[in-house]
């Protein structure tokens, strides 16, 4: 069995005037460990599936299921990123970082201890009493990093988290997440619009069309490229030749 | 290279000391200058001193008011009723709009009741509290709290309502209840509104208090105002004018003093 599986799902929004159909027909499945990426042009409904499988919105149709179980609500099992690193600025670290450990329900000395000693090894470890303020947008990131995985989820969730970071923290990052999901044996699901990182990254990417989402194409790539480090993988000689197919796919959509 | 800038370092710094000092000069000189422009102006009879009384009548009434004890009474009376008035009229209004986050329903069916309170000038219900709770404190503090409390509401409701969802995004991924969302993000990221709205509440609290002493007219600042208008005793008037001018300034202070510990610890 899967450790995620989506089938025929489907998420439409009202409102009063308008109907809107975010995603359509979606149905994949993940295995344990595995790293995948969705891209698509902007508004396909990428975040929307994210956000369905966090459990943070329902579908309309169709099932999501972790570890055979259908998430209808966020679970303890899968962790989120989003975007921007979204940390408390009225939080220190150490409290940003413990968060969820806190609202869980799980805040132990054993617990807290784990996650200070991950965050020593995003190489952050005498920042544990500042404010997010005092912090770079790179560092803020792997705080958020640290935050997620604080409370030990078993599914990944990263919603384009490199995309607000100049180009060269966001290559040092993507290594840094790279090697950190590895190490750590987590299933992740990337949403982005950088089909460079996209290919770098992932074991799968998925391209979805726009307007309801569909799957468009899966592409899948080979273990020359998906077990090196992404900016190993960024140098590697078949690198390029992927770009361009994706790239192509990509803006045959957005004729 | 190293010494020179040092040097205009120096040099810039005892700039920022002599300007800082230059303007507490000039804020003491104006202060000094209309004190004794009252006193020269009512001495020569340039302004009349039943009128407008004089700073050495004021100061000679303080006195006196001091030795008897009833300058005392009437300034703790007011002081205490200002305070309770201005606690009562936050705290009611942040329970009220986290009752309403809590409940969009209620808060769609209460937006015009609001509104129309809001629009309503507070005082002017005025008698119909002392109809029913009675000429006294309790009518005094009601009008205190009255006044801040409907604007407290609408503006920290709004502050709740424009918090970024995505910092909500982040705690409900953690399957945070709603309780835990409103203690953990919706309350403390509305702290610098909440703070600006005390700020505002200070002065608001003065008003209904002052207010509501001058209807009741038993003791307090403003039964001192009134009575002194009242009786033409206008040197009883700008004491009391004075002493609340002194006490609203420092309970402003205060809440700036409260807003730097609260506010400053986290952002920046």
């Amino acid at each position: 069995m899967a450790f995620l599986e989506l089938k025929e799902v489907e998420k439409a929004f009202f409102s009063k005037e308008t109907l809107t159909e975010a995603i359509k027909d979606i149905s994949f499945s993940l295995e344990k460990g595995e790293f995948i990426s969705i891209i698509g042009p902007s508004g396909c409904g990428k975040s929307t599936l994210l956000s369905l499988i966090s459990g943070l919105i329902l579908p309309t149709s169709g099932t999501i299921e972790l570890d055979g179980i259908e998430i209808k609500r966020p679970t303890p099992e899968t962790g989120y990123m989003l975007q921007q690193d979204y940390l408390f600025p009225w939080l220190s670290i150490e409290e940003n970082i413990t968060l969820g450990l806190k609202t869980m329900g799980k805040l132990t000395g054993e617990t807290k201890t784990s996650a200070l000693h991950l965050l020593e090894k995003m190489g952050l470890g005498d920042k544990a009493k500042h404010f997010p303020g005092e912090l770079s947008g790179g560092m803020r990131q792997r705080v958020a990093l640290v935050r997620m995985l604080s409370t030990d989820p078993k599914l990944l969730l990263l919603d384009e988290p490199f995309s607000a970071l100049d180009y060269q923290t966001k290559l040092k990052l993507e290594d840094l997440v790279f090697s950190t999901i590895k190490e750590h044996k987590k299933t992740a699901i990337l949403v982005t619009h950088d089909i460079g990182e996209a290919i770098a990254m992932s074991d799968r990417v998925i391209l979805l069309n726009d307007r309801p989402g569909k799957i468009q194409r899966v592409f899948h790539i080979p273990s020359e490229l998906k077990d090196l480090l992404p900016f190993e993988a960024r140098n590697h000689a078949t690198f390029n030749k992927w770009f361009q197919e994706v790239w192509k796919e990509l803006e045959s959509l957005e004729r | 290279m190293n010494d020179k800038n040092k040097e205009l370092h120096q040099n810039y710094v005892k700039k920022l000391t002599r300007e800082k000092r230059l303007i507490r000069l000039t804020q003491l000189s104006i202060l000094i200058f209309f004190f004794v422009m009252w006193e020269v102006a009512t001495a020569r009879q340039w302004l009349d001193p039943l009128l407008f009384s004089s700073p050495s009548r004021v100061w000679d009434l303080f006195l006196t008011r001091i030795q008897d004890g009833s300058l005392f009474t009437h300034t703790s009376v007011t002081l205490f009723e200002t305070i309770l008035g201005f606690i009562l009229g936050t705290v009611i209004g942040t329970v009220v709009a986290g009752i309403l986050w809590w409940s969009p329903f209620l808060s769609k069916v209460l937006d015009p009741y609001l509104v129309i309170l809001n629009s309503m000038p507070k005082v002017a219900l005025g008698p119909i509290l002392i109809v029913g709770l009675g000429p006294g404190f309790t009518s005094i503090v009601a009008m205190g709290a009255l006044i801040s409390v409907v604007i407290t509401i609408i503006v920290v409701y709004n502050a709740f309502r424009g918090v970024d969802g995505n910092y909500l995004k982040v705690i409900n991924s953690f399957g945070a209840t709603k309780r835990q969302s409103f203690f953990s993000v919706i309350l403390p990221a509305s702290y610098p509104t909440i703070i600006s709205t005390l700020k505002v509440n200070v002065g608001l609290a003065w008003v209904g208090v002052i207010v509501g002493e001058f209807l009741v007219s038993k003791q307090g600042l403003g039964y001192m105002i009134v009575y002194g208008f009242q009786v033409f005793n206008f040197t009883m008037v700008m004491l009391s004018l004075i002493i609340i001018a002194i006490l609203a300034t420092c309970m402003y202070q205060l809440v700036e003093l409260l807003e730097r510990k609260l506010i400053h610890k986290h952002s920046n």
